[in-house]
């Protein structure tokens, strides 16, 4: 390892890296804005100039020039200063120029307080200002619902452009003009299309772009209360920061971690927690009245209820892919592990079984997200991911850079010299052949992508496995035979392979198809990566959790139509999501008491006897199993309000209220997570996922709220003037109180990222090892699932898809916002969701005689669905592509076979306004 | 502009007309155009030509004068796949330069020539002439070229029945002058905004495309022909100096005769003006000049004697640039003068990097207040600090920032009597009735 010598001082660092990198990595102080860890170095803003000496000689004669430590790779025997004059003077001069238009707004501004720029500011010692001109000043535009924009406070550092176009693939945000004119927007005002946006929330160090959420529910970084959270947005499981003042969820930040997430969330994950503070959810317990209405209950009330109907009733229960583990566990040991279904739609159960035991018994390693960046040929059967798993697609956006590092490693070039070899790669990539069934948002830099039903995505699979293999593999239509071929001998020539599906199109056998070739790959000797996405963020938790054959709802109802079983209790779980609305009606009548624990009031709460109201996820722990079946532990932000309670303690109560031996020794949620831990082999790992509640970090506690928390007094003035006893937390190593110590402590429990001179974001490098890599204390999580054998997994196989004439094969098409149901109720993301529509080919359209905005009927046995009409000419053909989890398409069934018709009498709707667009009238807002 | 035509040779003007219309293929072949090409091709090895070429001590003339030759060497020349890229720098757009227009206008042949052998020599398959947008005769004329030299067999497929092929295309800039800076250009050829990049990696192995490109300017191309049909020995003897060749020497400002002529390198800088531009026009006196274009230091009268040539000119504290010097004279205010150009720096700023993008108006807007009569005595400190901040390579992403500071940086140390009457006095001497 190279030493180099700062400031009179010798230090080790990493080969490779640059200057900027490695002194930050060394604990430095260096001030930069261009620069960011994940995006490499562009030489732009030249905050981070330090000066370098030739030699000993010119260093004693004070005789260096000055250079940018983001674009000087640190060399053996090289010698700088960071503390010189002439450096510091320099670093100075460049933040006064940077402040000669940005305004002095800080005291109304959403950055102000964890601004990167304040930071920097202080840190360069820069106070008087000479300028006497005057300022710049720019329009705002309106980027739709979920950032807002003050295009004043720009300075100019590239970050945004160089997140959204070259990291994140966007296209219309884009820096135009020139000199000190360079305005960062779109060319013209509308919804940012980038389903990773939000990112440049944290991306840009001041100002210009920030959360409109919490701008308009505003609250300081210093006055949060934060706890270290999982998204539950899909089944990727980024760590987030979640925020809390007044009781309202204000914000989600990222957590960093180097395995799930690194610097980034999808807007599902930052935007998609709103629906904590909707006014639907449900605040009291309920019981059903015999006009129907219900009345509101005390605590107290709630579990002599429970334990009366638990007592009598023959009991089933409905466990929830969305609820944490323990509380499913808890569900599960209350109705007995027979009687307790996960909560799937009855065809999805399968397929996240069948997800689970293709990554149980496969040689290939089930990746972690840098191991997606690293993968040099990736094909993607099926999955829409960026629909699905969305952080995964901004992985694999990064994977076929590999092409471009090869390139670069011929030029020694370094990794971070980003600009450069972007220039060098252009648009050369590395492969990725994409089969789905239809566009996705990967399309622009696929090597190849075909539209096929899914049944020949699953031949095609097969038939690159066989072309691995070296037999004959699956029967395959002509023209896909080359396309096999070349899939194959890629995948083959690969150094580090990577095949990703998941039950997104609704197809076990895609699956199927996909471990094949990953193991076909591992045969011949390849270190494959089999990646499979499923849709919630427990779902593979909850398959670990229950056995294979553990009853769908079909099988509760019919054993409830039988006598078996005649009180259901529902967790976390509107089941008129998972099945259409007569198979549910079906289901719950054929129970005589229906107990249903939600947060939100829904369909499933409406029908139920009695309703307890649920904590959401950052009002309460529990663990949660990743797609890469990594568990993961999420903390109470805050507690929750009024009679509502983490789902796991009104069943605990329960149980101890039944006096059932097996809870008696479970007093704290790590009980009950040791419990389900020692009860199911494959779960034994989760323990481990965070320290428990007696851990403690040098003898004190992880604070929740910053050391400059303020008003603790005055927040509650209005009920009393005496400040309230801080609440205590049983249940974890984190305390609702400023005491304790954020440093050092393991990963998984890192509230906030702050440290000295250091307020924004970017003091995350003072919580890793090294600069971009893992946290010093660990990354949160434990990983549950080891690559095992290729014997005794479940074979699903697939005949080539005929098209019918005058019918359509329905496939699932998934929206980052819609498609899940939590997400859609947050205000921001609500605005984006569009009512369910189906794509047609326009032959189809045609031959149907509709166009686009028109209605058809889609009729599939007895059901029946009306919808509008979108023409998408990527179909696969002889499928029809309907919006999966949106209303209006609940009850339409993947792979079904259906017929379409105009309907009668639809209205066609007129062009709509989004409502903050009518709202704002743009500009300004 | 008006082209004085001494007795030496003078390669690079030898088509240029007198009514300057432009001399066509017909006429061009007639005065042995294209001879170089056709004794250099077949005959000799692209690693030939290079080495006439380094031997020769070509200069680039685009300003920075860097060895022609050098520069080429560093294209690699394995039979890797894919292409090679020569591009010629027309987008002159430096205050007070107009050569290039003479020779692009007069004569394009001579650059096609020299760009094909040029081309040869790196073993480029296809070459841009990257041309100011507002040279739209010149373009129209290189387009015309272009395709007549195709018909003949100076371009295109197997070129004179030789085994090497060679595209031309002319691609007119959007008008920056940023554009002029080789990177800039690459990435604006790109359809990208026109940043600069950083080195390395240099255009020579990772340019346009991403591929090995050379970019020169057309003053220097239009040599390339010339020194391998006649050799470097020759080239060498033109110059006065040691530094090589001829070189189109222009003159603006104040004097008699503005213009453009092809002089031996090294001329005196007083031979220039006096002879030449005909000395200082009635009633004004010089005070100082800028030797290259704008981006480069103030000289003054005692500098009259020096040799125009890179090395001379670099030793006397300025830089010979693109050789077409701008006249001060002792009636036009030099305050006035930087702030004119520091306007067009901060303007032209690409906007990328800090120093330049926000320190150019800056000093802008010192300059302004100082001319304006609003200056106040510790703007003298802030125009010294601004020129170290933004003046020293390094300290900027390219080279535009420290090019616009060098004008203040050597009009504070010729002319600071000048900022100093403009603070005392509350305003320009020499506008509105001034007592200069």
């Amino acid at each position: 390892m190279p030493v180099i010598k700062i400031d009179g001082v010798d230090y080790e660092v990493e080969a490779g890296k640059n200057l900027l990198e490695a002194a930050l990595g060394l604990g430095l102080n260096l001030p930069y804005f261009c620069w960011h860890p994940a995006m490499g170095s562009i030489g732009a803003c030249r905050q981070c100039a330090v000066v370098q000496y030739l030699d000993e000689e010119s260093e004693q004669a004070g005789r260096g020039r000055i250079v940018m430590g983001c674009m000087t790779p640190v060399t053996d025997g090289a010698i700088f200063s960071l503390g010189g004059d002439k450096a510091t003077q320099f670093r100075e001069a460049i933040v006064e120029s940077l402040m000669l238009n940005h305004p002095h707004d800080c005291p109304v501004c959403a950055e102000g307080g964890e601004c990167h720029l304040q930071d920097m500011t202080v840190m360069v010692g820069h106070r008087d200002r000479h300028y006497r001109g005057r300022k710049n000043t720019h329009r705002n535009q309106y980027l739709g619902p979920l950032i807002h924009h003050e295009m004043n406070r720009c300075i100019t550092c590239y970050r945004c452009t160089r997140y959204y176009r070259d990291y994140a693939g966007g296209t219309d945000l884009a820096a135009m003009a020139a000199h000190d004119h360079v305005y960062f927007g779109r060319h013209q005002e509308g919804i940012l299309q980038s389903e990773f946006a939000g990112n440049l929330v944290e991306v840009c160090p001041t100002g210009v772009f920030t959360d409109k959420t919490l701008v308009h529910d505003y609250t300081r970084k210093w006055d949060l209360q934060s706890a270290p959270s999982v998204c539950t947005g899909c089944a990727v499981g980024c760590n987030t920061l979640a925020g809390e003042r007044y009781g309202r969820l204000k914000r989600i930040h990222n957590r960093f971690n180097a395995e799930v997430n690194g610097y980034f969330l999808c807007d599902r994950g930052r935007f998609g927690a709103g629906f904590v503070n909707n006014e639907q959810r449900l605040e009291y317990p309920g019981l059903r009245q015999a006009d129907g209405r219900f009345d509101a209950l005390s605590h107290y009330h709630a579990l002599q209820h429970l334990q009366q109907l638990c007592t009598g009733g023959k009991l089933a229960g409905i466990g929830s892919p969305r609820a944490s583990l323990e509380a499913n566990f808890l569900l599960r040991t209350l109705v007995g592990a027979d009687n307790f279904a996960p909560g799937f739609a009855d065809a999805e159960q399968p397929l996240v079984n069948t997800a689970l035991a293709l990554q149980q018994h496969t040689a290939a390693v089930t990746p972690d997200i840098r191991s997606i960046e690293s993968a040099d040929t990736v094909l993607i059967l099926g999955e829409d991911v960026t629909n699905t798993a969305p952080r995964i697609a901004l992985a694999l956006r990064q994977s076929v850079r590999n092409k471009a590092y090869e390139m670069a490693a011929g030029l020694r070039l370094e990794t971070w010299q980003d600009a450069a070899i972007r220039n060098l790669a252009q648009d050369q990539r590395s492969p990725l052949y994409i089969a789905s069934v239809a566009d996705t948002r990967l399309d622009d830099v696929a090597a190849d992508r075909r539209s096929l039903a899914p049944q020949d995505i699953a031949c095609l699979g097969q038939a690159v496995a066989g072309i691995i293999a070296g037999d004959a593999g699956a029967t395959i239509a002509p023209e896909l035979q080359q396309l096999a071929q070349e899939i194959g001998s890629a995948l083959s020539g690969a150094q580090r392979p990577l095949i990703v599906s998941g039950t997104g199109c609704g197809s076990a056998a895609v699956m199927q198809a996909a471990a094949s070739v990953a193991d076909a790959l591992c045969a011949g000797g390849k270190q494959a990566m089999l990646c499979l996405a499923v849709p919630e963020a427990n779902s593979l938790g909850q398959a670990l959790l229950c056995a294979a054959d553990a009853p769908d709802l079909n099988q509760l109802q019919q054993r409830a139509a039988s006598g078996e079983v005649d009180t259901l209790v529902v967790l976390e779980n509107d089941l008129y999501r998972r099945g259409s609305q007569a198979q549910i009606d079906a289901l719950l009548g054929a129970f005589k008491q229906v107990v249903v624990l939600d947060g939100m009031d829904n369909a499933t709460t409406s029908a139920a006897n009695l309703a307890l109201p649920a904590a959401s996820f950052v009002e309460s722990e529990g663990t949660l199993v990743s797609l890469e079946g990594r568990a993961q532990r999420h903390f109470q932000v805050f507690l929750p309000a009024e009679e509502r309670q983490p789902a796991w303690s009104w069943l605990l109560a329960c149980l101890h209220d039944l006096e059932r031996p097996e809870a008696l020794a479970l007093q704290h949620l790590d009980d009950i997570t040791r419990a389900c831990a020692d009860a199911i082999p494959a779960l034994a790992g989760i323990t481990a996922a965070a320290p428990d509640h007696l851990f403690r970090n040098v003898g004190v506690k992880v604070p929740r709220q910053t050391h400059r928390y303020s008003g603790r007094t005055a927040m509650h003035a209005d009920v009393s003037v005496h400040e309230p006893k801080q609440p205590a937390d049983e249940e974890s190593a984190l305390a609702f109180t400023m005491e304790g110590l954020n440093r050092a402590q393991p990963g998984s429990l890192l509230p906030y990222v702050w440290s000295p001179g250091w307020n924004s974001n970017q003091s995350l490098h003072k919580f890793q090892a090294e600069v971009g890599g893992h946290l010093k204390g660990g990354t949160a999580g434990v990983r549950l699932l080891q690559p095992g054998s290729t014997g005794a997994r479940p074979v699903a196989t697939a005949e080539p898809f005929q098209a019918a004439s005058g019918s359509w094969q329905l496939v699932p098409r998934q929206r980052i916002f819609g498609s899940d149901e939590l997400s859609a109720l947050s205000p921001g993301i609500a605005e984006l969701v569009q009512p369910g529509f189906i794509e047609l080919r326009a032959a189809d359209a045609a031959a149907l005689g509709v166009s686009e905005g028109d209605g058809v009927e889609v009729e599939v046995g007895d059901q029946l669905a009306r919808l509008e009409v979108r023409i998408n000419d990527t179909m696969a053909a002889g499928c029809a592509g309907f919006s999966s989890g949106h209303s209006g398409c609940g009850n339409l069934e993947a792979l079904a076979q259906a017929n379409l018709r105009r309907a009668q009498g639809w209205q066609r709707r007129t062009p709509q306004l989004i409502g903050s667009d009518a709202a704002s009238g743009g500009a300004h807002d | 502009m008006s082209l004085e035509l001494p007795g030496q040779d003078r390669p690079l003007t030898r088509n240029v007309r007198e009514d300057r219309r432009p001399t066509d293929l017909g006429a061009y072949e007639a005065n042995g155009g294209y001879q170089g090409l056709r004794s250099a091709m077949g005959k000799l090895s692209p690693a030939d030509c290079l080495q006439i070429l380094k031997d020769s001590n070509l200069r680039g003339r685009g300003g920075a004068g860097f060895p022609t030759g050098m520069k080429w060497s560093f294209v690699p020349m394995d039979d890797s796949p894919g292409h090679k890229y020569l591009i010629c720098n027309a987008d002159e757009m430096e205050p007070g330069t107009f050569k290039d227009r003479l020779l692009l206008e007069c004569d394009p042949h001579q650059l096609i020539e020299g760009m094909i052998l040029s081309a040869y020599t790196i073993q480029a398959d296809v070459a841009y002439i990257f041309i100011r947008a507002e040279y739209h005769k010149a373009a129209q004329l290189l387009r015309e070229a272009i395709a007549a030299c195709k018909e003949k067999g100076y371009l295109g497929n197997n070129i004179l029945g030789t085994d090497y092929s060679l595209e031309m295309h002319v691609h007119a800039s959007a008008g920056r002058y940023i554009c002029g800076e080789e990177t800039a250009l690459i990435s604006s050829l790109e359809g990208k905004r026109a940043n600069p990049r950083a080195k390395p990696p240099f255009p020579q192995v990772s340019g346009l495309w991403g591929r090995p490109t050379i970019v020169n300017n057309v003053e220097t191309l239009c040599n390339v022909h010339h020194i391998i049909e006649r050799g470097a020995d020759w080239f060498q003897s033109l110059g006065l100096t040691d530094d090589a060749g001829t070189k189109m020497y222009g003159v603006s400002g104040r004097v008699k005769n503005p213009g453009c002529w092809e002089l031996p390198m090294g001329t005196p800088v007083r031979e220039i003006i006096e002879e030449y531009a005909g000395g200082m026009a009635d009633g004004y006196q010089l005070r100082g000049f800028l030797p290259g274009g704008g981006s480069t230091d103030f000289l003054t009268t005692q500098h009259l004697d020096l040799a125009m040539d890179y090395d001379t000119i670099g030793k006397a504290g300025s830089r010979m640039g693109t050789g077409t010097m701008i006249i001060l004279d002792d009636k036009t205010c030099p305050v006035g003068f930087v702030k004119n150009l520091m306007e067009f720096f901060a303007r032209e700023s690409c906007g990328f990097c800090t120093p330049c993008r926000d320190g150019l108006p800056w000093s802008a807007q010192v300059l302004d207040d100082i001319e304006g009569g609003r200056g106040l005595p510790e703007d003298m400190d802030t125009l010294a600090r601004q020129v170290t901040y933004i003046g020293a390579m390094g300290n900027t992403h390219c080279a535009l920032a420290p090019g616009a500071m060098e004008p203040l940086q050597s009009a504070l140390k010729y002319f600071r009597e000048d900022f100093e009457r403009h603070l005392n006095g509350g305003g320009c001497p020499y506008c509105d009735g001034g007592t200069a």
